[in-house]
């Protein structure tokens, strides 16, 4: 961290292009637990900063803070971001924002990768925030989903979706879900993980039931993606996921994002402020742009035939 | 480290004490290993935010809360007491149960109170800063709690369930009804785990199903960092060294937090907080041998 924070300090001497923006700005970024989807959201954000001139170690001061899954440590950093009251505060995910939100009332708030702002109270409009809480939802598009599930494998019915039942972002996913495919004459199949050492368990709760699983973005199943990768190749079940860097990990197609461009755009609001604007002004968005990426090796180990039209409207194909 | 930081560590520190009190009471009084506190904070948190949502006055909202924690308790000591289970187990099983427990009072992973009244709403309007109301606030309930179980355990009856815990045996043969004061002691322990539930979801605005991870392991180094730290005989002192223990353990927490200084990262906050509280525990022994003395005997809770 300090070494690269240092390279990218002297590299930006050497380029000596600098927009001289007077003072140096803070941004505090925290997150409930580290795992690759927000980690990338997280590197987002500071590339986005970067971007609009706002270089770390030069003119920005950027803090990163996990709380490492636990809630009552969320609430203590969110205490301490309050107390060093940077110019913009980062929470990832729905428990950091909240403690965050609750925990102070005028320095701005740029959540991202919460599901539900609304009901997580966050704001009490989507369109005008009002106060000093803006940010992003990172609501799936499950209607994309669902439509390419059916294109992919038109036979599968039975759609299995392991998830936490204590995470509110996926029981949002999962309910919504269930309303969509029951009007497509799909069904949702459920397995419940509390913890990354129960996902194994929980896919292999799918095997005859389902013909394909789904991997929402649930924080405990990423993070043990390999445990229902690992059943799904020998029980040859598809899996697709809804966030892009699973499929590096061995699910086979996912269209969705790509959160190091969530944390793109989340760090665009940021700037925004930085440079004046004023938190409560800025509507709350759905991150946009959705990528396809698709996996031939795993789709091969899980038995699917990946049709051509997919594969060349791809926006990635892993292995190639 | 900020004022605001500090005070904030303090009252989620005070907030645990509740827990730190309650952990007391179930391991050092009754000698009941009791894990059930890692569902009753959460069960607090729900009872309290869902009442609180539905419209309940929030002080109702809270007591309900503590209700629901004696049930937890209640539960525990009737599977070990009724039915013999193994008191490790059957705390256990009370635990894991209650995650399906919390999720079904809420209906939902996280209920949100950040728009909602709450206990502390008429005291933000006093002019003071609400990162002083907080901790202020939560050290008045603390104070109370502190004191009536002190008052509790030096009562007949608590000196009975004191009893209870060090020799049953003994306690039964002078009429002691030891299992009447395991169900009182395991209510009255696990009710104060579901208040600093209710207690946390108010100051922090949300309560979730999550929150319980690891509440009997910060109650427990509280308990322990108080009795190294504070080596008190007398009841009150040890009740108020479990408060200042809970505090301790917080403390670390948030020097941990700013550790990155020194070239540590977010992923190390665990293991350096485990290393700031193994310091804490180590240091009255080692600065006691250096002093010539000898290390200093388990001083006995009771």
């Amino acid at each position: 961290m300090k070494m690269l924070s240092l390279a990218a300090a002297t590299a930006a001497l050497a380029v000596l292009a600098t927009p001289a923006f007077a003072q140096t700005k803070s941004v505090a970024v925290t997150a409930i637990v580290e795992h690759p989807a927000l980690d990338a959201a997280r590197d987002g954000v500071r590339d986005a900063l970067k971007d609009a001139g706002f270089r770390e170690g030069e003119n920005l001061q950027f803090s990163y803070q996990s709380a490492q899954g636990n809630p009552a440590t969320a609430a203590q950093i969110a205490r301490q971001l309050v107390g060093d009251r940077p110019d913009v505060i980062v929470p990832i995910s729905t428990p950091s924002a909240q403690a965050v939100v609750a925990a102070t009332r005028d320095i701005p708030v740029v959540f991202t990768a919460v599901t539900d702002p609304l009901g997580a109270q966050l704001v009490t409009d989507m369109e005008k925030p009002g106060g000093n809480v803006t940010g992003l939802s990172d609501m799936s598009p499950l209607a994309e989903h669902l439509a390419l599930i059916k294109e992919i494998t038109p036979d599968a019915k039975r759609i299995g979706i392991p998830y936490n039942p204590g995470e509110p972002n996926s029981v949002t996913v999962v309910n919504m879900m269930k309303e969509m495919a029951q009007e497509q004459g799909l069904e949702i199949v459920e397995a419940t993980a509390t913890r990354s050492a129960d996902v194994q368990a929980a896919a292999r709760s799918l095997v005859g039931r389902a013909d394909v699983m789904y991997i929402p973005l649930d924080n405990t199943i990423v993070s043990a993606l390999e445990g229902v990768v690992s059943v799904a190749d020998q029980n040859d079940i598809p899996v697709y996921a809804a966030d892009t860097a699973s499929v590096d990990r061995g699910a086979f197609a996912a269209v969705g994002f790509n959160y190091y461009d969530v944390g793109r755009q989340t760090g665009e609001v940021v700037a925004r402020i930085l440079k004046g604007e004023n938190a409560g002004d800025i509507p709350v968005r759905v991150a946009a742009g959705t990528d396809l990426v698709v996996n031939p090796a795993a789709a091969e180990a899980q038995g699917v035939k990946l049709p051509e039209a997919v594969v060349s409207r791809a926006t990635k194909v892993i292995g190639q | 480290m900020s004022q605001v930081a500090l005070l904030g560590a303090v009252e989620i520190g005070l907030v645990f004490a509740l827990v730190g009190l309650g952990v007391y009471l179930a391991f050092r009084v009754l000698d009941f290993p009791d894990l059930t506190v890692d569902g009753s904070f959460p069960l607090g948190a729900a009872v309290a935010a869902t009442m609180i949502v539905a419209g309940v006055n929030p002080w109702l909202a809270s007591l309900g809360a503590m209700a629901a924690g004696a049930v937890a308790g209640l539960v525990t000591a009737t599977l070990n007491v009724r039915f013999r289970i193994l008191h490790l187990l059957a705390s256990i099983l009370t635990m894991i149960a209650l995650f399906s427990v919390n999720l079904r009072v809420m209906g939902r992973p996280n209920v949100a109170l950040i728009a909602q009244e709450t206990v502390l709403t008429p005291f933000y309007g006093l002019g003071v800063p609400e990162h002083i109301v907080r901790p202020l606030f939560v050290l008045v309930v603390v104070a109370i709690v502190v004191l009536l179980l002190a008052r509790f355990l030096g009562s007949e009856f608590g000196l009975a369930m004191r009893a209870t815990g060090v020799n049953a045996r003994m306690a039964r043969a002078q009429g002691v009804s030891t299992d009447l004061h395991v169900y009182v002691g395991m209510a009255l322990s696990n009710a104060l785990v579901g208040l600093a539930g209710a207690l946390f979801a108010q100051t922090n605005g949300f309560a979730d199903v999550t929150a319980g991870i690891g509440t009997i392991v910060v109650g427990l180094a509280a308990v322990i960092v108080g009795e190294t730290v504070f080596r008190a005989r007398r009841l009150l002192w040890i009740l108020v060294g479990c408060v200042f223990g809970s505090i301790v353990y917080r403390l670390a927490i948030q020097f941990a937090l700013s550790a990155d200084v020194i070239g540590l990262q977010a992923s190390d906050l665990n293991l350096v907080t485990a290393v700031l509280v193994a310091v804490a525990l180590i240091l009255p022994r080692v600065r006691v041998r250096a002093g010539g003395g000898r290390a200093p005997r388990r001083v006995p809770a009771q």
